[in-house]
């Protein structure tokens, strides 16, 4: 389970969380969504630890991370993967050095069976035999599933999505999304992703919270966010440019 | 008055910050080179960056410095009819002041260069947090390979800048300006000490630190997509440069 406990976040007096409160329970897939620039994801680094919050506390399986030492805090990383918006592929390794990466560091397996990992997370991620391409030569869709395929190597309990659709076209979107579904369905994972995509939202999502102004101001299933009466999530989910968010009327 | 003395406070502020940060990566560094695991692979491919990369311009540097070094000494010695002597003093310069400045110099425009723009753009694009997500610290996957290469490569450099800009001042002397072969070699072994090739071995081990360090900084702090990595990549030549001078003429005082 991942608590966020009032987290506050600023950085050079500019305030970007300021008091978020989200709970995400084992298995559950959690979707945030929020305008563009509003913290999202400065909130999902805070969960990786990649970032400390000023205040408030991360609380990951009842361990919160500020207290962890340095190897409980690898202990605790190890059980996530992470996909990052613009996937962060090693552009100095191949796509097959890139997924074996986590288990050629923090396994005992040998090379062949590594490769055997590799080339069978790239298989569930639809991209079988390229493990000898480079970064440089994949389309942006193409290096989303290798980054995918990268974050679920180690097999882990819990994955981060960072705008997993942004940049693709509606059909890659939808492989993606595809995707997300068959993670949490195979392993069986509690998932987080952040989007402004609502098509995304509403499909890979049980629970859906909107960040709007540095805090989480409603969160609902798929269809309770549909039907909401609050004014600021309706004209987000709606994306009309009238109404509270573009007047800057706050909560 | 009151402008102008937030001004200077914010600039020691920011002084003091950088200081803190660039101590705080160099130990960590430090501390990364003895902990497991080794990574023995990245810890070659880095060895050759910093070193084998830079040896042709390295070696071409010293040979011309140490032919220019005899010209010019020969010019003045001349006049006092002491041409002789021309060997010694090309021997001196080179491996107390010329090898390891010149080294260290050249390694920060080619590798310190090279290492800040690799370490700004892993930064920008998130490649670092990635590392860090894999339950890898980046410092010891990153940073402490390219410290220890430093440490070894620059003091090989210098040892080779060493004998090439005296064998460059030598076949200048020989053959341009007629100087005797025995003699010039004598000259240049006679008043040669240990001390005069070990100071300046140590010196350029302290300017591949100054070196790997610096551009591991300025890269690993790069903010700010692409103009964040040419402003990384500008600060870490210029910032290692003035170390590099500055920490010379110190270690010079040490050694006299």
């Amino acid at each position: 389970m991942i608590q966020l406990i009032d987290i506050h976040k600023s950085f050079r007096n500019k305030k970007v969380l300021t008091g978020v409160n989200l709970t995400i329970h084992r298995g559950e897939s959690m979707v945030v969504i929020g305008g563009s620039g509003c913290g999202k994801s400065v909130l999902m680094k805070h969960i990786m630890g990649l970032i400390w919050p000023d205040r408030g506390q991360v609380i990951i399986d009842g361990k919160d991370l500020a207290s962890c030492s340095r190897q409980e805090l690898n202990e605790v990383r190890k059980k996530f993967g992470m996909l990052f918006q613009g996937a962060a592929l090693f552009d100095s390794m191949t796509v097959g050095q890139n997924v074996g990466f986590g288990l050629k560091e923090h396994t005992s397996l040998s090379k062949d069976e590594i490769q055997e990992k590799v080339q069978e997370k790239l298989h569930m991620v639809g991209l079988p035999g390229i493990d000898a391409l480079r970064p440089d030569e994949l389309s942006g869709g193409m290096k989303k599933r290798v980054g995918l395929a990268r974050a679920i190597a180690m097999e882990p309990e819990i994955l981060l999505y960072d705008e997993p659709t942004t940049g693709l076209d509606p059909i890659m979107s939808d492989v993606i999304n595809d995707l997300i579904i068959r993670m949490k369905e195979a392993y069986h994972v509690t998932s987080l992703a952040i989007t402004h995509d609502m098509i995304s939202a509403y499909k890979i999502a049980d629970r859906i919270g909107m960040l709007y102004e540095g805090r989480i101001i409603e969160t609902g299933t798929p269809e309770e966010i549909q039907n909401t009466k609050n004014p600021i999530v309706r004209q987000f989910i709606t994306g009309s440019a009238k109404g509270p968010i573009t007047e800057g009327a706050c909560v | 008055m009151r402008r102008f003395l937030n001004k200077i406070g914010r600039q020691c502020s920011h002084f003091l910050g950088e200081t803190g940060r660039l101590s705080t990566l160099f130990i960590q560094a430090l501390i990364g080179i003895f902990r497991p695991p080794f990574r023995f692979e990245l810890i070659m491919s880095q060895m050759e960056e910093v070193g084998v990369k830079s040896l042709s311009v390295t070696l071409i540097t010293a040979a011309f410095t140490g032919m220019v070094l005899a010209l010019q000494s020969h010019i003045g010695f001349k006049r006092f009819n002491a041409e002789s002597l021309v060997g010694t003093v090309v021997a001196l310069s080179v491996t107390r002041e010329l090898g390891p400045v010149l080294t260290g110099l050249v390694v920060a425009a080619r590798a310190g260069s090279s290492i800040a723009a690799e370490l700004g753009t892993m930064r920008v694009t998130e490649q670092i947090d990635a590392l860090t997500t894999l339950a890898v610290n980046p410092i010891e996957y990153l940073v402490s390979p390219r410290l220890l290469a430093g440490l070894l490569m620059l003091p090989i450099l210098a040892a080779l800048a060493d004998i090439t800009g005296i064998i460059g001042g030598y076949l200048v002397s020989v053959y341009f300006l007629h100087a005797n072969s025995v003699v010039y070699i004598r000259r240049t072994f006679d008043f040669l000490v240990y001390q005069d090739i070990y100071s300046g071995i140590f010196k350029a081990a302290v300017f591949g630190v100054i070196i790997t360090v610096v551009g591991c900084y300025k890269g690993f702090y790069a903010e700010g997509g692409a103009h964040g990595v040419g402003n990384a990549t500008t600060g870490a030549v210029v910032m290692a440069y003035m170390l590099i001078i500055v920490s010379n003429y110190f270690m010079t005082a040490l050694f006299f």
